[in-house]
């Protein structure tokens, strides 16, 4: 992959993304449902890997970043019902912030520490959705007054083309002189201080732009789904999820990981006649992928090899 | 009286915490490996206890019996197809091996979540325990059970201590721990090791899991939480340090009791946890860390 230029790839995903977009012409409207979920789902994998593909951060806690933007929209319409792109802004924002929280520890501690911390800032958030029940909705979920659209196909397009924007400046970034510098910085921090490098500042961006994408896609998520719940947005489950796509989609190319979410809920709609045993089956396969083609789609795709 | 009920219960909990997350502590000491399917393996070992005693009919000491053989078994199985090929391939580089190990042992542990939750449903299961009754110590009911969990937590605290301090092999996983190169120079074989380590951790992961389960009793959304609760102390005492984790399992099952009683159950888990991140941020290597 790293033979075609960054131009290139941007031009056959663009192509791919038209063709994409005349799919309301041919498929029904459950089909759009669950593909707007899966682009959402997209946008918070290409988040993650720019963490840790490239800043080598171990984040467990994607959902944080995600249920604090998505929540935060959720609970300022439902409270004062304000133009929507407001409670999106201010989403988006809140995300910000709590990336900006979540990257002091990063930047003291290292690798699992890392890690565990993450997972930390997950549980607590999630403590405070069901200990704050009267401001959140608890247990039961959210409920959000206003929807962006109830048209599927306007729902699709727009979670089509934020999908497409996000994931075309997040791939550009990797590609660009900054993705280098966060690469150095994940491989051996020492090292690219030594090279003259602001390892800090360079770490700190990547955490305030893939807080600012899950936030985003949080908050639209909550108004296309029109509530807000901790089964959705924040459990760890849904973490491991989007971890999941991205891996099986190949770290460190960002697309991928929209391939890995496509494929997650296509084959747990294709397994659904298995029932309960279709998660299983799912996670078996991610299982096998990680075990035998940790280069993950695009590697397989492209044909390259991870150098041993 | 509540001082003394705190006291007991939180003894008795913070045990079995103690006992859980020291084999997890071990296998990160010896190999580096953290092995987030450590609840779900539990869990298994609740389920088989409970299972034997359910569909089979068996007495309580046969169901633990069989539950800690279960726990023993998934422990080397995780060990043989996750942890091992990982190890040895060629197709990851060295330094990206901890995360891909990190995401394949939690993939297995929630695959054997959705298994048991398919064969035996998400319902919570609680093991026939092996005593009952009540005793009554300083004026606080007491359920026997409890006292016994303690009892077992820390005879087989005692006997890991003894073995890795007192028997050959143990030694070996010892030296392994502080200098894996240093043991093969000596002709040891680290494989041999690493099996050592995952079959004691089996026994231990087998023992915690079905004194929990005869104590507070499991249900398959256990999992998650049972390992962050491991992997939260394990941390707290220092990565690799098994002293520490010791320590840290009390400070965790005495914090989460108090909270428990003086404020309310919803908050239990929450003071734990802001402590964690606050050792996080004052001191990042834990308690007694060494790494």
């Amino acid at each position: 992959m790293r033979s075609l230029s960054t131009a290139r790839v941007l031009l056959i995903a663009l192509g791919v993304i038209v063709v994409a977009s005349f799919l309301p012409l041919w498929v029904t409207g459950y089909i759009l449902g669950l593909l707007t979920i899966a682009y959402y789902f997209g946008v918070f994998a290409m988040a993650w890997d720019l963490l840790f593909g490239f800043a080598g951060e171990v984040n467990f806690g994607p959902t944080f970043l995600i249920g604090t933007g998505g929540y935060t929209a959720g609970i300022l319409d439902s409270l004062y019902q304000p133009p929507i792109w407001i409670c999106l802004v201010a989403g988006a924002l809140a995300a910000v912030t709590g990336g900006v929280v979540l990257a002091l520890p990063a930047l003291r501690v290292r690798g699992p520490y890392f890690g565990l911390t993450t997972l930390v800032a997950v549980l607590i958030l999630q403590n405070f959705v069901v200990v704050a029940a009267g401001l959140t909705g608890g247990e039961i979920g959210l409920t959000v007054p206003d929807v962006i659209s109830i048209s599927d196909t306007t729902n699709y397009e727009i979670a089509l083309w934020f999908m497409a924007v996000s994931g075309a400046i997040l791939f550009s970034l990797s590609r660009s002189p900054v993705g280098l510098i966060l690469q150095a910085s994940g491989q051996d921090a020492v090292q690219a201080g030594a090279l003259g490098f602001n390892v800090t500042k360079h770490k700190l961006a990547a955490f305030i732009i893939s807080a600012f994408f899950s936030g985003l896609a949080g908050a639209l998520l909550v108004f296309y789904l029109s509530t807000a719940s901790v089964g959705t947005l924040v459990d760890i489950t849904v973490g491991v999820q989007i971890i999941i796509a991205a891996v099986l989609g190949g770290r460190r190319t960002i697309l991928g990981g929209v391939l890995g979410a496509i494929f997650l809920i296509a084959m747990s709609e294709v397994l659904r006649p298995l029932g309960d045993l279709s998660n299983f089956v799912v996670f078996a396969m991610a299982l096998i992928v990680v075990l035998l083609f940790p280069g993950g789609f695009f590697g397989l795709l492209t044909g390259t090899k991870e150098s041993g | 009286m509540l001082f003394w009920q705190i006291l007991i219960d939180g003894f008795a909990i913070s045990s079995l915490y103690a006992l859980g997350a020291m084999g997890f502590a071990l296998i990160f000491g010896v190999s580096g490996v953290l092995n987030l399917s450590h609840g779900a393996l539990m869990v298994a070992a609740v389920v088989a206890a409970w299972a034997a005693g359910n569909d089979l009919h068996v007495g309580p000491y046969v169901g633990a019996a069989l539950g800690v053989a279960v726990g023993f078994a998934a422990s080397l199985l995780t060990y043989f197809l996750i942890v091992r090929p990982l190890q040895h391939t060629r197709k990851i580089r060295e330094e990206e091996k901890e995360i891909f190990i990190l995401t394949a042992t939690l993939l297995w542990g929630i695959m054997i979540q959705e298994l048991i939750a398919y064969f035996y449903t998400n319902n919570a299961k609680t093991v026939a325990p092996i005593v009952e009754g009540v005793v009554s110590i300083a004026g606080v009911r007491t359920p026997a059970n409890e006292i016994f969990t303690a009892l077992v937590c820390w005879l087989a605290i005692g006997l890991l201590w003894l073995l890795v301090n007192r028997t050959r092999a143990g030694k070996a996983v010892l030296a392994a721990s502080m200098n894996p190169r240093g043991v093969t120079l000596l002709g040891i074989e680290l494989s041999q090791v690493y099996i050592a380590v995952w079959a004691i951790y089996g026994v231990l992961v087998g023992i915690a899991g079905v004194l929990l389960g005869m104590f507070l009793g499991v249900s398959s959304y256990s999992v998650g939480p049972l390992t962050a609760s491991a992997f939260a102390i394990v941390v707290l005492g220092g990565l690799g340090s098994v002293s520490g984790a010791l320590i840290a399992a009390y400070v965790v099952g005495y914090l989460e009791t108090i909270t428990a009683y003086l404020i309310s159950p919803a908050y239990r888990t929450i003071p734990a946890l802001l402590l964690l991140i606050a050792v996080m941020y004052v001191r990042p290597r834990g308690l007694l860390g060494r790494r």
